[in-house]
């Protein structure tokens, strides 16, 4: 439900965003476009000892992209790159504390797939199904 | 019908009366698609439960009778637009096709390397694209038209885009996001003077307001029966005959044919030449009653009706903070339907998803005008509402509180 769905805390998040600048030395990062809202989100990740060390993202587009990618990008910080190539759209239903609905789930997902992208050119593998499928 | 009555109107579309959490659904996103009455939702199941059978063909009464009712429905449309008779009125699926059967027919006989195509920036995807696809088969050059800043086509840029003798000029007699609508009659003198060929995507004027292709004198015109109280998949491509029966056709196989050999075949006559296969006959069943019910309202009424909405609905949004609203002043009777808009921090697909929570169904998006949205409104998106003859000036008041709504959510003033 779309109140739900604009709750304070994200409606924050996107006015205020977390994170949000570009990464010069990043390890790796990887560009996602939404072509219905044109959200257009980039994700950069610095790893160590195979955990996210440091992560960012840029961009632009509506309330929901750009507040999950804000909270996501404070969820991730330490997280060890296997955990996130595991994570899927459960993960960000749990974040932002409400299933988006099938009209919003592309902009809600967008920024867990180009951080998921991003771990995988970091690994040197290819993203997988689900992945795919955010 | 004698006065124009939007409650007794509202009665006969049984979707209006659906709810979302105790809200019935106000429906301000007909330019999409419009909402259906009782009278082609039972044309339609009639059909199924009564004499459904292939038309042209059967020699039984049910046959007879599927087949007399789509060849009345084309009678029909062609009265409904002012063609001189139902020949002129090609079945197709929607307006997207009926502008890519001009396209791969009469261009691909017609356009040659360095002839000039006449399109304008407002134009929808499906009267962009078809011409983008023909220029670059033929090396012909696409030419725009350019919208001035009054949200109109530019005279000058018009003027100029004829002097280079454009083989076809097509153009959108109502835009879909801004509503403005263009003089397509003075537009196709001007552009026959030059020897040009006029197409007219009408699916954003049938629906909404009278309509003649005699008197505009275009020689082609593209509509959708689901924008206009129809249903789906099915849409009319008009022609005047001689140009129809000048143009090949473009699908091969059953109904379309007089005579086939194993090494040849001769055509059917107009319109049957370019409907190949079993057609949708349900829904030219289902387009006569919604012409009739069209007709019952007059379109006059119909247009004078959504000029006073769209002018009621810009002079509201008008006097809300930090919104924005796209399109012509709507007086002279050049903005009809359609109201474009932008609240200032907010992503449109944000607007449209609190909307949604009031049961408040607009459209956000690029609305298939990718140019222009993206380069002439310089916006990624916009909101837009769109009014049709189910609509009163109480359903804007509703889009009204849910701006209102939004604008709290996202604390601007
Ligand atoms: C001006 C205009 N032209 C063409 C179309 C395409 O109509 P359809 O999708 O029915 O082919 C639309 C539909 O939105 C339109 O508004």
């Amino acid at each position: 439900m779309a109140l739900d769905l604009y709750a304070e805390d994200l409606v924050a998040n996107y006015e205020h965003p977390h994170n949000k600048k570009t990464m010069e030395n990043s390890d790796s990062s990887s560009h996602e476009y939404n072509t219905t809202c044109g959200d257009d989100i980039t994700i950069y990740i610095k790893v160590k000892d195979g955990k996210v060390d440091n992560i960012s993202f840029d961009g632009s587009g509506c309330a929901i992209s750009v507040g999950t990618a804000s909270k996501l990008t404070d969820a991730i910080k330490g997280k060890s790159i296997e955990d996130i190539e595991k994570l899927g759209f459960d993960f960000i239903v749990d974040l932002i504390g409400i299933d988006p609905g099938p009209a919003r789930a592309k902009c809600a997902s967008i920024s867990l797939k180009a951080l998921k992208h991003a771990v995988f050119i970091y690994e040197h593998k290819k993203p997988d199904k689900e992945t795919e499928r955010l | 019908m004698a006065k124009f009555d939007v409650d007794s109107i509202k009665e006969d579309f049984p979707i209006l009366k659906t709810e979302k959490e105790g809200k019935q659904l106000v429906y301000l996103d007909s330019a999409a698609t419009s909402q259906k009455p009782n009278q082609v939702i039972d044309a339609i199941s009639d059909y199924y439960r009564t004499y459904n059978a292939n038309i042209h063909r059967g020699i039984y009464e049910i046959a007879e009778k599927a087949t007399e009712a789509y060849t009345d429905s084309k009678k029909e449309m062609a009265d409904f637009i002012g063609a001189d008779s139902y020949e002129e009125i090609v079945y197709v699926r929607n307006t997207t096709e009926a502008i890519n059967l001009v396209a791969l027919s009469w261009g691909e006989r017609n356009i040659e390397e360095g002839d000039h195509i006449l399109i304008s920036e407002m134009e929808h995807h499906s009267n962009i694209v078809p011409w983008v696809l023909l220029s670059k088969r033929k090396k012909a050059k696409l030419d725009y038209i350019k919208v001035g800043d009054d949200y109109k086509l530019d005279e000058q840029s018009l003027e100029e885009g004829l002097e280079k003798q454009p083989k076809i000029v097509a153009i959108t007699h109502a835009s879909n996001v801004l509503g403005t609508i263009n003089d397509v009659k003075a537009i196709t003198e001007k552009a026959h003077k030059q020897g040009s060929v006029v197409l007219v995507d009408g699916a954003q004027s049938a629906p909404h307001m009278p309509v003649n292709v005699s008197d505009i004198g275009c020689d082609f015109y593209a509509l959708s029966g689901h924008k206009m109280l129809g249903p789906t998949g099915i849409g009319a491509l008009y022609g005047k005959s001689d140009i129809l029966n000048s143009m090949p056709p473009i699908i091969g196989g059953g109904d379309m044919i007089r005579t086939v050999e194993f090494y040849a075949c001769t055509w059917n006559d107009i319109p049957w030449k370019f409907e190949a296969g079993t057609s949708n006959i349900e829904g030219g069943i289902g387009m006569r009653p919604a012409i009739s019910y069209l007709k019952s309202i007059g379109m006059q009424n119909v247009f004078e009706h959504e000029v006073k909405l769209t002018k009621y609905a810009m002079k509201s949004l008008s006097e809300i903070d930090n919104v924005t609203v796209y399109g012509p002043e709507p007086d002279n009777d050049c903005h009809a339907g359609v109201v474009s808009f932008a609240i200032k921090g907010v992503h449109p697909h944000d607007i449209a998803s609190i909307f949604d929570n009031y049961n408040v169904a607009i459209r956000a998006g690029h609305h298939c005008a990718m140019p222009l949205v993206t380069q002439i409104l310089n916006q990624s998106a916009v909101a837009r509402m769109s009014f049709y003859i189910y609509n009163d000036e109480k359903d804007i008041d509703k889009a009204v509180e849910a701006i209102n709504e939004v604008k709290r959510i996202f604390k601007i003033k």
